[in-house]
C-alpha cells in the first residue's frame, strides 16, 4: 500500500487557500442528499456535526454519554492557542506553525500543522460569537497568557475551565441544529464496529446502552471523533469511559493506525494515593507560569517543605533549562521529574512526587492575584489531597494525558479507507511526537469547524455513492459479530472483573511502555500482554445480561480492545529505535539524558495495518519532509 | 474506616426499587466517594451479585455525569463539590450513609442511581445558544465586553448540567439550570438578539418537561457544585415576563 497524504502543491502559506479554491463543491440543494454519521460529541465531533448540519448535510451524531455535553474535552483547563498576536509580542501564524512542528519533535506533517495555525484565529472569533465567556481585560478586550513551551502569550482561556466553555459552545451549536431537526442525536449509543462496503466506510454498528439493542446505521461517510486511548494505561487523566474501541475497530476493518506509541505524559498531575485509585487528576499546566518546581537537594530528605532552606532545594527545571525553566515542554518536564524521583529525591508517599511551590508568586503578587488566576485549581487540589496549596507546596507527578497517535489520515483528514474521516485526538496528524499545551482544543475545533466542512464536500462531489442499507450482507455480518462478542463476554463466567484485568494491563503498559522504554522491557511486554489477553478470555466475570444497562459489560468490551491494542502500541515503540517527544527509549539519549532523535532513519509516520489478533501488523511509512522548519535538535536550555 | 451503606437499588425504569444495606470495610480517607463505591462494586461482582449502577466519567467535577443524593444532600455534605470530588475524609468510622438517585418526575430512574436527564438537553435545544453559523463571526476583539459582564457570564456558564439543583429542590424545579444558561447569554452582547425568544422558549419547554416551580427555598444554590447564584433566577423571571409582554 502506498500512502498518499494528498498534500496540495505550492508554498506552505498558500496550500490551504489553493485547496479550497480547487475543491469541487456540492450544490446547496444536493447537500441534504448526503448523510454523515459523526461518532463522538466532544470538541471535534460536536463542532463537525453542527457545522455540517448548518451547511445542509443530513447528520446523525452518536455519543455513549447521556448528553452531548459530557465528553472529556470538557476537562481541559488551561486554554486554547491562536495566532492572533493581540499582545503585540511577535506572534504570527508562522510562529505558531513553527512552535508546533518543533514542539512535536519534527514528527508532524508540516502542511497539516500550518493549516491548523492558519485556522486558529477563526476558532477564537467563532467561539466569541457563540458567547464563550473568555477572560477579558478591564478594557473589554480578550486576555491572553503564555503556556508551556511558548515564548509568546497566545493562549485564550476561560478561568480554569476553557475546555468546558468551548465544549458547551459546540454543544449549544449542536443543540441548535438538533432543535432545527437537521441533526439526529443518538445518546447512550456506543459504537461497536465500522461497516465497510466495496472498500468504503458506509456505516457503523452501535449498541444501545439502555436496551442492549445492536443495530447498524448507514450513510455516505463516517466521521470518528472518538478521542484518545490513554486509558490503555488504566490510570490516566482521561475520563473513565475514554477508550480505543471505535478507532481500533476501524483499524481491524482496514484503517491504518499511525504512531500509536506517541503518548503524552503530563508533568503536573496529583500523585496517586492508593491502589484503589481510579484515575489521576491533572492540575493545569498554566500553574507552571507562577509555580516553581523543586525537590530536595539531598536523597531521602524527610523534612517538611517549610523546613528545607533555599540552599537545600534543587529547582531542577530552572537549573537545567534556564531559558524556559518551569515552562519547559511537557515531555521534558515529565522526564525531569521522573529522573529526580528515580534518584530518590521525590517527595510525598512512595517518593513519587515533586513540589510545585507558589510561595514566591504569593509574595510577589499577593494571594488575591493567585486566587484570581488559579482559585478553582487550588480548591480542587485541596479537595483531593486535603492540603492547602496556599500554605503547603503542591505535590505533583507526571501522568498519562494525551495520545498523539491515532488513525492515519491524509490532508483531507480521511483515512486510507475512503469515506472514513477522523478528527481531533482520534487522528494522528498535527502534534507529531509531542503536543504543546493549549493545542488540543485548537485541533479539535479546527478540524470540526473549519477543515472537515471543506474536505468532506470534495469527497461527496466525487460522486459514486451506491445506495446502501442495513440489509446489506456487510452490515448484517457486522451486527451479528457485535452480538456474538457481547454473548462471548457474558458467557465466560470466570472469576476476575474487567477492572482487575484493566488495572493489570495498565501496570504492564506504565512500567514497560510508559515514560521511558527499553528494548528489553518492550519485548517483555510483548510476552506479557498476549498472556494476559488469554487469561482475560478465560477468566472474565461479567454479571447480568446484554439486554439491560450493564456497566460492567460496557467496561469489559472496552478492555477487550485495549488488550489487543496494547500490543500494537508496544510493537510501534519497539520498532522506533530513537527517542522523540512522547516516545523516550533509554538506549537513545545524549550524554546529559536528552532525547536523541534519528532523523535519517525515522523521520516518517509509522502507519500500521492489521493482519490478525496476535499476528505482527504490517508497517507502512509516510516519509515526512521538512521544507519550512529545518530539522534541528530541540533545545530549551 | 468501616461504613454501612444504604443504597437505592432498582433494576429498571418500571420496576419498584428499595434501599439495600451493604457493609464496606477498610475504607481509606484518601478515597473519593466513587472509589469507595468502586470497591463495593468489585466485591459485589466477585460475589456474582449485580453491581450498583451509577453515572460518572471525568471524576474531576466538570463533566456533570455523576450525581447522587448522599444522606439527603445532592452530591453529599461538602459545599460546591460534586460527589466524584467528595472524599472519604469527610466521613468517619461507623457512619451510616444513605445513597439515593436524583428524585424528580422529569428525571426517571433508569437503573439504581442512574437517571434520565435528557429533559435538560431538550430545554437547551429550544434556545440555549446564539444562532451563529460557523464562518459568520467577525474578529473576536471587535466587540469589547466589559470585564464585569464577561465575569458574570462565566459565573453562570460554569453550570455542569448535573441536575443537583432539581434534586435538591422540594418542587423539583429546574429553574437554576435554565436561569444559568439564560443568564450566561443575557450577560453578553452576543446573546442580545435572541434574548426574548430564548427566555420564553426555554421556560416553556422547562414547564412542558414537568419540572416544578420555584418557591424561593434556594436549596438549588446550596447544592450547586459550581455555586451558581439564585440571582440568575430573578433575572430569568424578569426576562421571561418582559418577553411575554412583548408577545
Amino acid at each position: 500500500m502506498k500512502l498518499n497524504a494528498h498534500i496540495p502543491d505550492g508554498p506552505i502559506e498558500q496550500k490551504w487557500d489553493k485547496y479550497i479554491a480547487d475543491s469541487k463543491l456540492v450544490n446547496p440543494a444536493n447537500k441534504r442528499k448526503f448523510s454523515v454519521l459523526v461518532v463522538g460529541t466532544g470538541l471535534a465531533g460536536a463542532s463537525a456535526a453542527a457545522t455540517l448540519a448548518e451547511l445542509g448535510y443530513n447528520v446523525h451524531a452518536y455519543t455513549y454519554h447521556d448528553s452531548a455535553r459530557r465528553a472529556h474535552s470538557i476537562a481541559a483547563q488551561g486554554g486554547i492557542n491562536a495566532a492572533k498576536n493581540y499582545q503585540n509580542d511577535g506572534d504570527s501564524v508562522w510562529r505558531l506553525f513553527y512552535d508546533t512542528v518543533k514542539g512535536g519533535d519534527f514528527r508532524a506533517r508540516e502542511a497539516n500543522v500550518y493549516r491548523l495555525a492558519h485556522v486558529s484565529t477563526s476558532i477564537i472569533d467563532q467561539c466569541v460569537a457563540q458567547g464563550v465567556p473568555f477572560a477579558r481585560e478591564y478594557g473589554g478586550y480578550l486576555s491572553n497568557r503564555s503556556f508551556g513551551g511558548a515564548q509568546v502569550s497566545r493562549t485564550f482561556y476561560a478561568r480554569g475551565q476553557t475546555g468546558q466553555q468551548l465544549l458547551i459552545g459546540a454543544y449549544q451549536a449542536l443543540s441548535r441544529q438538533v432543535g432545527l431537526g437537521t441533526v439526529t442525536l443518538h445518546t447512550k449509543k456506543e459504537m461497536m464496529d465500522l461497516v465497510v462496503i466495496n472498500g468504503k466506510a458506509r456505516g457503523i454498528v452501535t449498541r444501545d446502552m439502555k436496551s442492549g439493542e445492536i443495530e447498524s446505521h448507514m450513510a455516505d461517510a463516517v466521521i470518528l471523533a472518538t478521542g484518545g486511548y490513554g486509558n490503555v494505561f488504566y490510570l490516566s487523566t482521561n475520563a473513565k469511559a475514554c477508550n480505543v474501541t471505535a478507532t481500533y475497530r476501524a483499524y481491524k476493518k482496514g484503517a491504518l493506525f499511525g504512531n500509536p506509541c506517541y503518548t503524552q505524559i503530563h508533568p503536573t498531575c496529583i500523585p496517586m494515593s492508593g491502589d484503589y485509585q481510579s484515575k489521576l487528576t491533572l492540575m493545569s499546566e498554566s500553574l507552571r507560569n507562577d509555580g516553581r518546581i523543586w525537590v530536595p537537594e539531598l536523597k531521602g530528605d524527610t523534612r517538611t517543605p517549610d523546613q528545607i532552606p533555599e540552599g537545600d532545594r534543587d529547582y531542577y527545571l530552572e537549573r537545567k533549562y534556564p531559558s524556559y525553566g518551569n515552562l519547559s515542554p511537557r515531555d521534558i518536564a515529565s522526564r525531569a521529574a521522573k529522573q529526580v524521583c528515580d534518584e530518590g529525591r521525590g517527595v510525598g508517599p512512595g517518593g513519587l512526587g515533586v513540589y510545585l511551590d507558589f510561595a514566591d508568586a504569593i509574595k510577589r503578587l499577593g494571594q488575591p492575584k493567585i486566587e484570581e488566576r488559579y482559585g478553582n485549581l487550588f480548591e480542587m487540589y485541596e479537595r483531593i489531597t486535603g492540603e492547602n496549596p496556599y500554605v503547603v507546596p503542591m505535590r505533583i507527578y507526571p501522568a498519562v494525558h494525551y495520545t498523539m497517535g491515532g488513525l492515519w489520515v491524509d490532508y483531507n483528514l480521511m483515512s486510507n479507507l475512503p469515506g472514513l474521516f477522523v478528527l481531533g485526538e482520534a487522528n494522528f496528524s498535527d502534534h507529531g511526537a509531542n503536543r504543546l499545551g493549549a493545542s488540543a482544543l485548537m485541533q479539535g475545533l479546527g478540524d470540526g469547524y473549519f477543515v472537515i466542512p471543506y474536505t468532506i464536500g470534495g469527497y461527496f462531489a466525487q460522486g459514486g455513492f451506491e445506495p446502501v442499507s442495513s440489509d446489506s450482507p456487510e452490515a448484517k455480518h457486522a451486527v451479528a459479530e457485535a452480538a456474538e462478542r457481547v454473548e462471548k463476554l457474558l458467557g465466560i463466567k470466570g472469576k476476575r472483573t474487567p477492572a482487575s484485568f484493566h488495572r493489570e494491563l495498565g501496570k504492564i503498559m506504565w512500567e514497560l511502555c510508559g515514560m521511558a522504554r527499553t528494548e528489553a522491557g518492550l519485548k517483555e511486554a510483548l510476552v506479557k500482554i498476549p498472556k494476559l489477553r488469554e487469561e482475560f478470555w478465560k477468566d472474565l466475570l461479567v454479571p447480568g445480561s446484554g439486554e439491560e444497562l450493564n456497566q460492567t459489560l460496557e467496561h469489559a468490551n472496552r478492555v477487550a480492545d485495549f488488550m489487543e491494542f496494547a500490543e500494537l502500541m508496544v510493537t510501534d515503540a519497539l520498532h522506533r529505535n530513537e527517542s522523540c517527544g512522547g516516545h523516550f527509549r533509554e538506549e537513545y539519549q545524549t550524554e546529559d539524558g536528552e532525547a536523541l532523535r534519528n532523523d535519517e532513519d525515522f523521520a516518517y509516520v509509522a502507519a500500521w495495518e492489521f493482519n490478525g489478533v496476535g499476528v505482527a501488523p504490517t508497517l507502512h511509512k509516510e516519509e515526512l519532509t521538512f521544507d519550512n522548519v529545518h530539522l534541528a535538535t530541540r533545545s530549551y536550555k | 474506616m468501616n461504613l454501612r451503606l444504604h443504597i437505592w437499588r432498582q433494576a429498571g425504569p418500571s420496576v419498584e426499587g428499595s434501599l439495600k444495606a451493604y457493609d464496606v470495610n477498610n475504607v481509606s480517607e484518601h478515597m473519593s466517594f466513587l472509589e469507595m463505591l468502586d470497591v463495593l462494586n468489585e466485591d459485589l461482582i466477585g460475589k456474582g451479585e449485580s453491581p450498583v449502577a451509577f453515572d460518572h466519567d471525568c471524576r474531576e467535577g466538570i463533566c456533570g455525569s455523576c450525581g447522587m443524593v448522599v444522606n439527603g444532600a445532592a452530591h453529599g455534605p461538602e459545599r460546591k463539590t460534586t460527589v466524584c470530588q467528595l472524599h472519604m475524609r469527610k466521613f468517619k468510622d461507623g457512619d451510616e450513609i444513605y445513597i439515593e438517585p436524583w428524585r424528580a418526575s422529569a428525571f426517571p430512574v433508569i437503573r439504581d442511581l442512574v437517571v434520565d436527564r435528557a429533559a435538560f438537553d431538550r430545554i437547551i435545544q429550544k434556545g440555549g445558544f446564539v444562532s451563529v453559523n460557523t464562518g459568520n463571526a467577525q474578529d473576536g476583539n471587535a466587540i469589547p465586553v466589559a470585564k464585569v459582564d464577561a465575569d458574570r457570564a462565566m459565573d453562570a456558564a460554569a453550570c455542569i448540567g448535573c441536575g443537583a439543583c432539581v434534586a435538591a429542590c422540594p418542587n423539583a424545579s429546574a429553574m437554576l439550570f435554565v436561569a444559568a444558561k439564560i443568564g450566561h447569554l443575557a450577560s453578553l452582547p452576543q446573546g442580545q438578539a435572541e434574548r426574548d425568544s430564548r427566555a420564553r422558549d426555554m421556560v416553556l419547554q422547562m414547564d412542558t418537561e414537568g419540572f416544578g416551580s420555584c418557591s424561593n427555598h434556594y436549596e438549588c444554590e446550596a447544592a450547586c457544585p459550581k455555586g451558581i447564584s439564585v440571582e440568575f433566577i430573578a433575572q430569568m423571571n424578569r426576562d421571561f415576563v418582559k418577553a411575554s409582554l412583548k408577545g
